[in-house]
Formats: C-alpha cells, sequence, structure tokens
C-alpha cells in the first residue's frame, strides 16, 4: 500500500481553489447516470446526499435509524466555529487555521485544516439560508460566543441545539432531494460489507433491519459518513447505535485506518451514577465559561460542597493554567479532572468519588440567576432532570467522559480512502483534527466534508471513471451477500450465556482503563490480550435471540460489538506504537516533571495508518509524514 | 426497489373543500354565527323578567317581516347543517386514525368541555329539535298558544321533566361554547401569545354567564319568581 | 424499588399483538426508565425469552428516537422529557405501569413497542424546507432578522420528531409536528418564498398519510418533550387557508 495524500502544491491560501480548477467535471447530462450511495445521514452523509442530489446524480442514502433526521450529530450542543470575524474581534481564516492546527497538536494536515477554515464561512451562509434558527442580537445580525478556549468568539449557535437545528437543515435539504426523487432514502437499513470490485468500491451489503433481508446496492461510488467508534468504550455520549460497522468492513477490505488510538475525552459529563449506566450525557463545555471547576484540598473530604469553606477548595484549572483557567482545551482539562481524582479528591460522597464540581454560585452571583437561566437553562434543567440535583443551589459534579473519536478512515485531501472510490467524511474519516479537536469543530468538519468537499472531488473521480453495466448479480455481491448472511448466522447460533451487552461493557472497561485518558505500554499490552481472550469468549458464549428474519436488535447489536472487540484491539495498538504524548493521546511514560504532555515530533510526527492484513496477522503501519511549513509546531502551553 | 425504500410524499394537490383544516374552518366560522344567534337569542328570552307584553311584543316583533325571519332562519339551518356535516366528515376521519384503541389513555391535560363536544354536539341538535317542536310550532307543547310567548314558557316550565331537561342541555350547550368560542380562533389561524389566554378565559365566562342566563328562565319558573300567566281573553 | 409492568407485545406489523405481564425488581431509583427497560430485558434474554423492542439511540433527549406511552401518558409522566431522560425517581414502589407503542394508524407498529413514523419524513419532503442550493446562499448577515423571530423559530425547530402529540391526541392527528415545521420556516424572511407552497404541500401529506384533524384540546402541547405550543398549528392553519385562497387562482390559469 502507498499513501498518496495528493495534497496540491502551491501557497495555502489557494491551495483549494486551484485544485477545484484541475479537478474533472462531469457532463451535466451525464450526473444521473452516476450512482453514489451515501452511507450515514449525520452532517457529513445528509449534506453530502443532499448536495449530491441537487447536482443531478443519482443518490441512494443509508440509515440504521427510523429516520435521517435521528442521525447523533443531532446531539452536539455548543456550535459551529466559522472565520466570519463578524465580532471585529481579530479572527480570520488564517487565525481558525492556527488554532485548529495547534490545538490538533500538530498531528493534522495542514492543508485540509485550512481548507476546512476556509469553508467554514460558507457553511454559515449556507445554513442561514436553508433556515437554521441560529442565535441573534437585538440588531438582527448572528449572535457569536467564545468557546472550548478559542481567544476569539467564531461560535455561531442555537440555543444549546446547534447540532440539532445544522442535522434538521441538512435533513430536510436531503427530503427535498427525495421528493425530487434523485435521492433514494433507506431508513432502517444498516450497512454490512463493502464490495470491492476490481479494486475499487463498488458497492455495499445492507440489512433491512425490519424484514431482515439481505440486500445488494450496486453504484459508482460509495461515501461512508457512519460517524466515530466512541462506543468501543461502552460508555461514552454517543447515541446507543453509534458503531464502526461501516468503517470496520472497509478497512477489512483495504481502507487504511488512521490514528486510531486518537479519541477525545470531553471533560464536562454527567458521572456514572451506577452499574446499569447505559450512556454518558455530555452537558456543553459552554459551561465552562461560567461555571468554576474545584475539588476539595483535603483527600477523602466527604462533606457536602456547602460545608467546604472557600479557603479549603482547590480551584485546581484555574492554580495550573492562569492565563486560561477554566477554559484550557478538552483534552488537557479531563486529564486535570482525572488526576484529582486519581489524588483520592473527587467531589461526592459515593465510593469511588469520580467526579469534580462545576460551580455556578459566583457567576449567578456576579450575572443574577436570569443571565445564567438565559444562557444555560435547558443545560441546567438536563442535569437536573438526570441527577436529581438543582444546579442552581448545589454545584454540578462532572467527570470526563469518551466523546469523540479523531481517528477513522484514512483518507487523502480528496477525502478518498485507499480504495478508490470510497470516501468517507465527518467524524468517520481520521482528517482534520489531528490528535484533539477544538470545541465546534466537529460540525464544521461534517458540513465541510458533506456540501463544499465531496461535491466537487466526488465529481473528479467519477469523470475518470464511466458508468458500466455492473449489476448487482455479479459474484462478487453473492459472494458478500453469503459472508454476511453466514455470519449472522453464526451469531444466532452461538446460545451461549452471557448477553451482547454483558461482553459490550466488559470490552469497554478494558478500553477506558487502558486506552482512555491515561495510557501507558504495560496497560495496553494487557488490554491487547484482555480484548483478544474476551473476543474469543464472546464468538463461544455470547447468547443472542432471536431470529434472523425479523427486528432483531440484539442480532444488530451482536454484530457491532464483535467489530468492536478487533477496533478496540487496533486502537491499543496504535496506542502503543505512538511513545510520545500529544493531544488526547497521554502515555504516562511521556510526560513533562509537571504533568503535561510531551510530543515527541522527531519521531512521530506522522499518520499512522494501519492495512489490515487478514485474520491472525499483525496488520502494517504506513506513515504518512505530516509538514508542517505554515504553523510551527511547539508546546502547547495553556498556561 | 426495496421495501424499505422511503420517496417523498405522494399527497400531490389536495382538493381545498376536502381538506380538514377546511372543515374546521367551516365549523368555526358557522360555529361563530350560531354563537351570535345563541347571544341573540338569550338577550331576547331574558326580557322575559322584565313582563309578559314587554317578552310577547318582541315575539312579534321578530315574526313581523317573513322575509327576514325565513332569511334569518335559512341562514341558521345552512350553519347547523354545514356544522354538523363538517364534524360527521371529521369524526370518521379521526375515527380511522386510530384503529387500535390504548389500553390505558390519560387525557386529563384537556378540559373536559373539548374531549365532550362530540357528546356535547349531538345532544344540542337533538334538544334543538324539541325546542323547535315545544316552543317553536307548539307540536309538543299541550298549552300552546300562537301569540302568547311568555305563556308558552311559563306553563312548559312548570312541568319540572321539562325544565330539567332544558337546564341539562343549556348546560351541555355551554359547554360546547365555551370550547367552541376560543376554538374558533384556534381553526382560524389566530393566535397570539397575550390575547389567546384572554380568549380562552372570556369563552369560560361566556360559558358560565350563558348557562346562568339561560337556565335562569326555568329555574323561575319552577321558583315561583316567574308567575303564572294572566290570560287575556 | 419493584414494580409491575404490562407491555404491549406484538411480534411484527401483520400480526395481533397483546399486553404481557413483567416484574421488574431492584428498580434503582437513578436509573432512567430505559435503563430499567434494558435489566428487564437482560433478564428475559438470560432466560430464554425474547426482549422488548423499543426504539432509542441518543438517549439523551434529542434524537427524537424514543417513546412509548407510560399509564396513558406519552414520554410518561414527568412534564419535558422524554422516556430516555425519565428517571425512575419518578415512580413510586409497587406501581404498575401499563406500556403501550404510539397508536396511529398512520405509525403502524413494527414491533412491540417501536413504530414506523416514516410518515413524518413524507411531510417534510413535501414542503418542510428552504430551497437554497448548495453554496448558492448569501453571506449570512446579509439578513438581518429581529431576535424575537429568530427565538420564535427556534421555539418551532426544537421538534425532535417523536411523535408524542400524534400519540397523545384524541383524534391522533400531527398537527402539532407540522404546524411546528410549517412556523419555524415561515417565521423566518428565508422561508417566505415557498410559505404558500409549503402550507399546501404539507397538508396534503398529513391528509394522505390518515392522520386525523386537530379538535384544539391541546393534549398534544402537554406532553411535547420540548413544550411546542399549539400557537404552532394556529399559524398552520393560518398559512394553509391563506395560501388556499390565493392556490385558487394559479390553479385556474394552469388549467388544474
Amino acid at each position: 500500500m502507498k499513501l498518496d495524500s495528493r495534497i496540491p502544491q502551491g501557497p495555502i491560501e489557494t491551495a483549494w481553489d486551484n485544485s477545484r480548477f484541475e479537478m474533472k467535471l462531469v457532463n451535466p447530462a451525464n450526473k444521473r447516470k452516476f450512482t453514489v450511495i451515501v452511507v450515514g445521514s449525520g452532517l457529513a452523509g445528509a449534506s453530502a446526499a443532499a448536495s449530491l442530489g441537487e447536482m443531478g446524480y443519482n443518490v441512494k442514502c443509508f440509515c440504521f435509524q427510523d429516520s435521517p433526521r435521528r442521525a447523533h450529530s443531532i446531539a452536539a450542543q455548543g456550535g459551529i466555529n466559522a472565520a466570519k470575524n463578524y465580532q471585529n474581534d481579530g479572527d480570520s481564516i488564517y487565525r481558525l487555521f492556527y488554532d485548529t492546527v495547534k490545538g490538533g497538536d500538530f498531528r493534522a494536515r495542514e492543508y485540509n485544516v485550512y481548507r476546512l477554515a476556509q469553508n467554514s464561512v460558507k457553511i454559515i451562509d449556507q445554513c442561514v439560508a436553508q433556515g437554521v434558527p441560529f442565535a441573534r442580537e437585538y440588531g438582527g445580525l448572528l449572535a457569536n460566543r467564545s468557546f472550548g478556549g478559542a481567544q476569539v468568539s467564531r461560535t455561531f449557535y442555537a440555543r444549546g441545539q446547534t447540532g440539532q437545528q445544522l442535522l434538521i437543515g441538512a435533513y430536510q435539504a436531503l427530503e427535498a432531494q427525495v421528493a425530487t426523487g434523485r435521492v433514494t432514502m433507506y431508513p432502517r437499513t444498516e450497512m454490512l460489507d463493502l464490495v470491492v470490485i476490481d479494486g475499487k468500491a463498488r458497492g455495499i451489503i445492507t440489512r433491512n433491519l425490519v424484514t431482515g433481508q439481505i440486500e445488494s446496492h450496486v453504484a459508482d461510488a460509495v461515501v461512508l459518513g457512519t460517524g466515530g467508534y466512541g462506543n468501543v468504550f461502552y460508555l461514552s455520549t454517543n447515541a446507543k447505535g453509534s458503531n464502526c460497522t461501516a468503517i470496520w468492513r472497509a478497512y477489512k477490505h483495504g481502507a487504511a485506518f488512521g490514528n486510531p488510538c486518537f479519541t477525545q475525552i470531553h471533560p464536562t459529563c454527567i458521572p456514572v451514577s451506577g452499574d446499569y449506566q447505559s450512556k454518558l450525557t455530555l452537558m456543553s463545555e459552554s459551561l465552562r465559561n461560567d461555571g468554576r471547576i474545584w475539588v476539595p484540598k483535603k483527600v477523602g473530604d466527604k462533606r457536602s460542597p456547602s460545608q467546604i469553606p472557600e479557603d479549603e477548595r482547590d480551584y485546581y484549572l484555574e492554580r495550573r493554567y492562569p492565563s486560561f483557567g477554566n477554559l484550557v482545551p478538552r483534552d488537557v482539562a479531563s486529564r486535570a479532572a482525572k488526576a484529582v481524582c486519581d489524588e483520592g479528591r473527587g467531589a461526592g460522597s459515593g465510593e469511588t468519588a469520580l467526579g469534580v464540581y462545576l460551580d455556578f454560585a459566583e457567576s449567578i452571583k456576579r450575572l443574577g440567576r436570569s443571565t445564567i437561566e438565559e444562557r444555560y437553562g435547558n443545560l441546567f434543567e438536563m442535569y437536573e432532570r438526570i441527577a436529581g440535583e438543582d444546579p442552581y443551589k448545589v454545584p454540578m459534579r462532572i467527570y470526563p467522559a469518551i466523546h469523540y473519536t479523531m481517528g477513522g478512515l484514512w483518507v487523502d485531501y480528496q477525502l478518498m480512502s485507499t480504495i478508490p472510490g470510497l470516501f468517507v467524511a465527518g467524524e468517520a474519516n481520521f482528517s482534520d483534527h489531528g490528535a484533539n479537536r477544538l470545541g465546534a469543530s466537529a460540525l464544521m468538519q461534517g458540513l465541510s466534508d458533506g456540501y463544499f468537499v465531496l461535491p466537487y472531488t466526488l465529481g473528479n473521480y467519477l469523470a475518470a471513471n464511466k458508468p458500466d453495466s455492473l449489476k448487482t448479480n455479479a459474484p462478487e455481491f453473492a459472494a458478500a451477500m453469503d459472508a454476511v448472511k453466514d455470519r449472522s448466522k453464526q451469531l444466532l447460533s452461538i446460545k451461549g450465556k452471557r448477553t451482547v451487552s454483558s461482553f459490550h461493557r466488559e470490552l469497554g472497561k478494558i478500553i477506558w482503563d487502558n486506552c482512555g485518558m491515561a495510557r501507558n505500554a504495560e496497560g495496553l499490552r494487557g488490554a491487547i490480550s484482555e480484548v483478544r481472550a474476551l473476543r474469543e469468549e464472546f464468538w463461544k458464549d455470547v447468547n443472542v435471540p432471536g431470529s434472523e428474519g425479523e427486528l432483531n436488535q440484539q442480532l444488530e447489536n451482536a454484530g457491532r460489538v464483535a467489530d468492536f472487540f478487533e477496533l478496540g484491539e487496533l486502537m491499543c495498538l496504535d496506542a502503543l506504537e505512538r511513545n510520545e504524548s500529544c493531544g488526547g493521546h497521554f502515555r504516562e511514560e511521556y510526560q513533562t516533571p509537571d504533568g503535561e504532555a510531551m510530543r515527541d515530533d522527531e519521531n512521530y510526527q506522522y499518520v499512522a495508518a494501519w492495512e489490515y492484513k487478514g485474520e491472525g496477522n499483525a496488520p502494517e503501519l504506513h506513515k504518512e509524514h505530516l509538514e508542517f511549513a505554515y504553523v510551527h509546531p511547539a508546546q502547547r502551553s495553556y498556561k | 426497489m426495496s421495501p424499505a425504500a422511503i420517496t417523498g410524499g405522494s399527497g400531490g394537490t389536495l382538493r381545498f373543500f376536502e381538506s380538514t383544516i377546511f372543515k374546521k374552518a367551516v365549523m368555526a366560522s358557522t360555529g361563530a354565527i350560531l354563537f351570535g344567534f345563541v347571544t341573540a337569542h338569550l338577550l331576547g328570552n331574558l326580557q322575559i323578567f322584565v313582563g309578559q307584553d314587554r317578552l310577547n311584543e318582541y315575539a312579534a316583533m321578530l315574526k313581523s317581516n317573513a322575509e327576514i325571519l325565513w332569511g334569518a332562519r335559512s341562514i341558521l339551518l345552512f350553519c347547523v347543517v354545514a356544522h354538523i356535516v363538517s364534524t360527521i366528515q371529521l369524526l370518521r376521519v379521526n375515527r380511522q386514525a386510530r384503529p387500535v384503541a390504548y389500553a390505558k389513555k390519560n387525557n386529563s391535560h384537556s378540559t373536559l368541555a373539548s374531549r365532550t363536544m362530540y357528546y356535547s354536539g349531538p345532544t344540542i341538535a337533538a334538544f334543538v329539535v324539541y325546542h323547535l317542536l315545544h316552543f317553536t310550532t307548539g307540536t309538543l307543547h299541550p298549552e300552546f298558544s300562537q301569540a302568547d310567548v311568555y305563556s308558552n314558557i311559563i306553563l312548559g316550565f312548570q312541568r319540572w321533566p321539562v325544565a330539567i331537561a332544558y337546564i341539562v342541555a343549556v348546560g351541555l350547550l355551554c359547554m360546547h361554547l365555551s370550547h367552541g368560542v376560543s376554538s374558533m380562533f384556534q381553526s382560524l389561524g389566530f393566535s397570539h401569545p397575550q390575547h389567546t389566554p384572554r380568549i380562552r378565559r372570556f369563552a369560560r365566562t361566556v360559558g358560565i354567564l350563558y348557562f346562568a342566563g339561560f337556565a335562569s328562565i326555568p329555574v323561575a319558573v319552577i321558583t315561583g319568581i316567574l308567575r303564572a300567566p294572566i290570560v287575556h281573553l | 424499588m419493584n414494580l409491575t409492568l404490562h407491555v404491549w407485545r406484538q411480534k411484527n406489523t401483520g400480526s395481533a399483538g397483546r399486553m404481557e405481564r413483567y416484574d421488574a425488581t431492584d428498580v434503582n431509583p437513578d436509573m432512567s426508565f430505559l435503563e430499567m427497560l434494558d435489566v428487564v430485558n437482560e433478564g428475559l434474554i438470560s432466560s430464554g425469552k425474547e426482549p422488548i423492542a423499543f426504539e432509542h439511540d441518543c438517549r439523551e433527549g434529542i434524537c427524537g428516537s424514543c417513546g412509548f406511552v407510560i399509564n396513558g401518558i406519552p414520554h410518561g409522566p414527568h412534564k419535558g422529557t422524554t422516556v430516555c431522560q425519565l428517571h425512575m425517581r419518578h415512580f413510586k414502589d409497587g406501581d404498575e405501569l401499563f406500556l403501550e407503542p404510539w397508536r396511529a394508524k398512520a405509525f403502524p407498529v413494527v414491533k412491540d413497542l417501536v413504530v414506523d413514523r416514516g410518515a413524518f419524513d413524507r411531510i417534510i419532503a413535501s414542503g418542510g424546507y428552504i430551497t437554497a442550493r448548495t453554496g448558492s446562499a448569501q453571506d449570512g448577515n446579509n439578513i438581518q432578522i429581529p431576535k424575537g423571530a429568530a427565538d420564535s423559530a427556534m421555539d418551532a425547530a426544537a421538534c425532535i420528531g417523536c411523535g408524542a402529540c400524534v400519540a397523545a391526541c384524541p383524534n391522533a392527528a400531527a398537527a402539532l409536528f407540522t404546524g411546528a415545521k410549517i412556523s419555524h420556516l415561515g417565521l423566518l424572511p428565508q422561508g417566505q418564498a415557498e410559505r404558500d407552497r409549503r402550507a399546501l404541500g404539507m397538508v396534503a401529506q398529513v391528509n394522505a398519510e390518515m392522520f386525523g384533524t386537530c379538535t384544539n384540546v391541546g393534549e398534544c402541547e402537554a406532553v411535547c418533550p420540548k413544550g411546542i405550543s399549539i400557537e404552532v398549528i394556529a399559524r398552520m392553519n393560518a398559512d394553509y387557508l391563506r395560501a388556499s385562497w390565493k392556490d385558487r387562482g394559479a390553479r385556474k390559469e394552469s388549467g388544474e
């Protein structure tokens, strides 16, 4: 395998324009002769499917949910960044680019990130035109807030439901294309395999989740916008259905997997309350704008927060990072929370006391309850609903949780994977965020890929590949369908003693303990063998009830968990291979004396792209060296 | 195409007159007219407390111009028919919309009046028929006099089952109004954060006041406040 | 705490369903309702029985996947909450709970508590959008929108498409859902060009899907997890009536 990143030559400011000009175009009359499959209907998938439909391609869009509107992009709360400089605070495309490269701890491609910053401006315009009700000022202009440690106010938002509103915008555009017949929507349909013919992605195998029917779909190109793999941790802020099956099937067909160990822990989630816990709920990190984070100074202090006097509280972020304080980037805030809890200074009276206080008392005193209510009312309500405590009176308890995966399928500048004709967009690909994603940048990337990158790059690919008469009766489809059916049958026939969830929970714990906020070589080695053993046990002892030809949520889940085992192992391997600390990847062996991450640019300034080498063989590591011609690598400092 | 594929809406163009929103608008506008009639009728009836001559003169005045009388009656009849026809059509749609009923359903968020429109409506219709046969044509009134409305009322209500039936019926009518009067604004597309709550309060008040007004007559007859008629020979 | 559950079990759309009784034991008050069902399901699987199918995804009240009727109230007794965020602390030991799917002809039962809400997608496809071809937009700040209008549009746009409004409506009407979309887009200047077309198209689709009629009782707004007001239904009625009036002329011209 050779990684050709197809990064354009020339100055970064004009690179995207120039490369767009150089791309081949598909004749308008020919567009309808090309079929494009889009898997996933989140921001990336829906915006790509809608845009491609508008352009005249014949699009088939798939989602496992009952409606494309339910994709997990919907849960993003805080906002979307754009370099509009509407606030006149010195923002620019270059600054957004700079912040994103730096925030990603110098593990992202400069040219990709610059294009992302350029597109950010167009995204806002596009979404406003679609009717996304962004927050406005009294003068009728768009409002902004500063977010997640940015020194400028460049985040656009729609209350605490920005992801929802952006997704609804893309979903409506998608449905408009469904109405014209240019896009056919397949809800409750899960992709279970990729079909590669003559080295090119030519279709997918799906399962109709209602009838259980296995079907083939042929296309001239396949786009995966299937999101991240955070659910490998079992407890995450992802939706329960979010899974890695689509990208994992592609990986097994030869698509390289980029930086699997780069996962992001979000610092402000509601802590775990018990064994039954099925998922973790994130609260927007905008809360850190007005909330102060603290823990008791004394180890094992079990007093209720109101009884702990001011001078016995440790506002540890403000203490350690005086200039950024509570607004340090996510990875830094998360690790600091873990550190104080590991010292035994966690908040709360429970056995484990895994949590820190996020206190609004001072802000309420300074700004008044009504201002706080206006800013965070819905978040406070949500907290109260879940935790059963009123955050206006008692400080919130928060703890980090897995939230986003920067890693994903490796793609070139044109978002094509190492399988020609297989494009990957949004969180499913590895690009743009490096080792750490900044707040309010996920929505930006999903929409940039879907609205403003794929429509051009996909055309460039299709223009060089004439439509042919390939049909689903080709032998490759039949073989892939048989393989998918066999796997389902196998899962159903084990009839062991343990439920799918019990395996998933155990896998999640192994990964969280060893490949979570802090990692070390010994733990990772142990995790790899534990995951392997657990996977073996899964295939011997899992109990999947029901049958194939019906709605069978256990069977769906079993297939997803089976893939998580394999991905989990690869994550640990990648983390073990990367002997440095950068962004969300913190190796305990590589830290400064005061506990900050130590990057190793000399040896690890590359993208790790893993190639599948067959069952039982170790995957092969390919390295894409990263050049930094514009932003010079420096240690991130938020002190 | 796979059975899972979803394509766009196939609703096509709906004829305006077939739409449920149009039918609700018909119910609202005919309801408004009928509400106007009920208001006028109540004000007319309350003249019974002024005296026999006043009421009888008023009744004679109403009947003095046959064209106006029959004109008004045909408008009201049209409204009643349109109101009922729309209701029946909507009821059919609504019955089909939920073929399997809930084993348990809690509707406590809505008002009793709003939930009983389908029952109060037909009862009122039956009552109107009886009312016409009783006081307008006299068919069901044993002591009916064409010219003496006042006596008809007093003699009619002195039979207590009749009086009670009237009280129950106007009770239902007023419940019907208390939902209908606010609902018609909503059906015709008027809603306002400040005014809509006022309209709802107004409608509730109308229900109570109108009930008090209508019921006061049979109550006054039974309790003897309104006295037996003086027979003019 | 211990609870008794009566759950609607139905194999698929074609078959008949019935209520079945289950015991939920040792329920932790900090669990969400769905986590309680997870535990019940784990027990069912272990004892060789078929688990209860229910729809869920984000479990944080925003995707709109989850929802069933608990003791006659869609999403259960706690106001402004989807079942995934309904916690067991709102129930007490010994409670007897009846769980039923949304019941409407337009929402056929797929299995147990799972229904098919494809009708909502088709309603949106019939006009619930603003046509803005990708890349054709002007600068976002060229369109000034008064804060009040943007806020009201956002109130309506908060709809998660869960279908509780239909489930609660005595007539199984989709008026709150449709009105919310018509209001969201109709309140914004960008939505004006297609406003008439939108109202006509969406209302036609609602009728074609066999939803019932709004009779203004207000059960929908009481159960809406996002607190959407029936004001949006009045806006839909107004838009539809006005559009129909204007549309008569247009149809005459096109000879329809």
